[in-house]
C-alpha cells in the first residue's frame, strides 16, 4: 500500500542511501590535537555509524511514523532532514517549508516577554513579520497564556512555558512537519488539543514525519510506518505492521 | 522512483552563506533587539555601562601617557587623539569578542533548529556599533567644543575607518567563531589578539613615534595592521581638524593604506567564510 502511495504523488522528502557517522571525539583543544598529530595517535577515536543506509521517500500529504528504540537514529534522522545535521555519505531532499516541532522553546529568551518570545521565535522559524503578525492572537489563544502574554517568560511555569513554544511551533507557515516526541506536553486536556491540531494539519494535505514511542498515538495520526533499528532501516510499510514489527523486536 | 524530477527540492541545511542573512532581515532585526534589550537586565546602571567603561580606560590611559609620560606637551589636544583611537578599537574589541563567542553562546538553538548561523556574529557586530555611538557621540562632543566642524573628507575618513573596523571584525568573528566551536581555546588566542590590538595600533602613541623607532621592513609589517589604517582615519576624522596643522603625526601615505587595509580585510572576510562553512557543518555535533 505504501508503494502505491510514495509512487502516485511526488515525494516531499527523499532520503537516499544516507550515512551518518559520529566521530568519538578525544581533543578538544588545539593543544592536544596539535600533539596527538605529532604522536600519530588518532585525532579521533572509533567512528560510530548513528545512521546507515538509510533511503525512503514521504509522498506530499503523506503522515510517517518513525519507530525505534532509543539511540535507534530516529531522531538523527530527524536532525538530517531539518538541516541541523548534514550526511556523510548519500543525500538528503526536500521540497517547500520544513519546521519542526522539534524541542520548542529553543530559542526562548527568559528575560523577554511572552509576546516578544512569540516573535523572535516564529521568526527565527522561517515567518516574516507580516506572517506573524496575522497569526499573532491564535498563536496566544491556542496557548491559553491569556493576560500573562505581556510578563516575563521566567515568571511563567513550565507547562505555561511549553504551551507558549508549541503553539508558536505548530502556528508556522510549512509545508513538510517534523514531530519528535513533544506530544507529552502540558496536561491531559492540552494534549488532546495539540494532538487534534497535528490531525488538522494532517488533514490539510501537510506532510508529516513523526518520531514517537506512543504506538496509539502513531496509528491514530499515521497510514505509514518505518521502523530502525540500530541504524538500519529494517521496516517500511502500513502502520499496524510496523507497529508489530516493533513489537516484534 | 529513480527518475523524480528533483525542481523545486532543497537540500536542507545548505545555506548561501552571509548572503543569507540578507533574506532574514526582520529576524536579524530581532535579534539585535533582544541583544540590546536583555544586555543590561538587571543591572543598576543599565545602558550607563556603555560610558563608564571606555570612560575608565581613558582616565588610565590619559594619566599614564599623557600626565606621567607628558604625550601631552608633544601632541596637541592629546585627550581627543586618544579618545579617538580609544573607540576605534572598543569597536573592534567589543564586536570581535561577541563574534567569536556567538555561536557557542547560542547552542540551544544551533543545535535544534537550522537557520543561516552567520546571523550570530553579524547580530552581536551591529549590536556593538550601536554601543559604540554613545561613545562617538561624547567624542564629537569634545571635538565640537575645541572646534571641530565636519568636512567631507573628514566624514569619509570617518566612514572608511568604520569599514576597515567591521570588516575586519567580520572576518576574524566568522574564522574564530567557527574555530571556537570545536576547540574552546581559540577564546583564549582571541584575549590575545584584543589586547595586542591597543599596542599594536596607534592609540596611545604617534606614527612618528613609530617610524623612528622601527625602520625599513619592521615599519612596512606595522603598517600593515588594518587596524593602524582604521585608527589614523579615526584620528584624521575627529583629531587633525582641532590641531593647528599636525598632519605630519599622522601616518605618511594614508591613501594608499586605505587600500592595503581595504584589500587584506576583504581577503579575511573570504578566509572567515569559508572556514565558518567547513565547520559549519559540524556545529551541531560539536556544541
Amino acid at each position: 500500500m505504501s508503494e502505491i502511495t510514495t509512487t502516485q504523488k511526488r515525494p516531499s522528502i527523499i532520503v537516499e542511501n544516507v550515512r551518518k557517522t559520529f566521530q568519538i571525539r578525544h581533543t578538544h583543544s588545539m593543544k592536544e590535537a596539535f600533539i596527538s598529530r605529532l604522536k600519530r595517535k588518532q585525532v579521533g577515536s572509533t567512528p560510530y555509524n548513528a545512521l546507515d543506509g538509510v533511503a525512503f521517500t514521504v509522498g506530499e500529504g503523506e503522515s510517517v511514523a518513525l519507530l525505534g528504540f532509543n539511540g535507534s537514529g530516529k531522531s538523527t534522522l530527524l536532525k538530517l532532514v531539518s538541516g541541523v545535521l548534514e550526511p556523510d555519505a548519500g543525500r538528503v531532499l526536500t521540497r517547500g517549508r520544513v519546521a519542526g516541532l522539534i524541542e520548542v522553546g529553543a530559542g526562548f529568551h527568559p528575560d523577554l516577554s511572552g509576546r516578544e518570545n512569540v516573535y523572535l521565535n516564529a521568526a527565527i522559524l522561517g515567518m516574516n513579520k507580516a506572517e506573524i503578525d496575522e497569526r499573532f492572537d491564535r498563536i496566544v489563544e491556542f496557548s491559553e497564556i491569556g493576560e500573562f502574554i505581556d510578563q516575563e517568560v521566567k515568571h511563567y511555569s513550565s507547562g505555561m512555558f511549553l504551551r507558549l513554544a508549541f503553539s508558536v511551533a505548530i502556528h508556522v507557515e510549512l509545508d513538510v512537519l517534523l514531530v519528535d516526541e513533544i506530544l507529552s506536553v502540558g496536561d491531559a486536556p492540552f494534549r488532546k488539543k495539540c494532538t487534534e491540531k497535528i490531525h488538522e494539519l494532517a488533514q490539510a494535505g501537510k506532510t508529516m514525519l513523526i518520531v514517537s514511542h506512543n504506538m496509539a498515538m502513531v496509528q491514530e495520526l499515521c497510514e505509514r510506518g518505518i521502523v530502525i533499528n540500530k541504524g538500519k532501516k529494517i521496516f517500511d510499510g502500513p502502520i499496524a505492521e510496523a507497529v508489530d514489527a516493533m513489537n516484534a523486536k | 522512483m529513480t527518475s523524480v524530477d528533483l525542481t523545486g527540492f532543497q537540500t536542507p541545511g545548505r545555506g548561501r552563506g552571509i548572503l543569507d542573512v540578507f533574506n532574514h532581515g526582520y529576524l536579524l532585526r530581532l535579534l539585535i533587539r533582544k541583544g540590546t534589550a536583555t544586555r543590561y537586565r538587571n543591572s543598576v546602571l543599565g545602558w550607563t555601562w556603555s560610558y563608564v567603561k571606555p570612560a575608565a580606560q581613558f582616565l588610565i590611559y590619559y594619566f599614564v601617557m599623557g600626565v606621567v609620560l607628558q604625550f601631552h606637551r608633544d601632541v596637541e589636544n592629546f585627550a581627543i587623539y586618544l579618545f579617538a583611537g580609544v573607540v576605534a578599537i572598543n569597536l573592534f574589541n567589543e564586536a570581535f569578542g561577541n563574534a567569536t563567542s556567538s555561536i557557542v553562546d547560542n547552542r540551544a538553538l544551533v543545535r535544534k533548529i537550522y537557520l543561516p548561523r552567520e546571523l550570530f556574529p553579524i547580530s552581536t557586530i551591529i549590536i556593538a556599533l550601536i554601543h559604540f555611538l554613545p561613545q562617538v557621540a561624547i567624542l564629537l562632543l569634545a571635538c565640537i567644543l575645541v572646534g571641530w566642524a565636519p568636512t567631507f573628507l573628514s566624514l569619509a575618513a570617518f566612514a572608511i575607518g568604520l569599514v576597515i573596523v567591521l570588516m575586519m571584525s567580520l572576518g576574524l568573528g566568522l574564522l574564530f567563531g567557527a574555530l571556537n566551536v570545536r576547540y574552546r581555546d581559540a577564546q583564549n588566542f582571541v584575549e590575545i589578539i584584543r589586547m595586542l590590538s591597543t599596542w599594536a595600533s596607534p592609540v596611545l602613541y604617534t606614527i612618528a613615534m613609530v617610524e623612528q623607532a622601527l625602520k625599513g621592513w619592521a615599519f612596512t609589517v606595522y603598517m600593515l595592521n588594518p587596524l593602524t589604517t582604521a585608527v589614523e582615519l579615526f584620528h584624521y576624522a575627529f583629531w587633525l581638524p582641532t590641531t593647528s596643522g599636525a598632519a605630519e603625526t599622522l601616518s605618511p601615505g594614508i591613501v594608499g593604506n586605505i587600500f592595503v587595509s581595504l584589500g587584506i580585510c576583504a581577503v579575511l572576510v573570504v578566509i572567515g567564510q569559508i572556514v565558518f562553512r567547513r565547520f559549519e557543518r559540524s556545529f551541531a555535533q560539536d556544541l
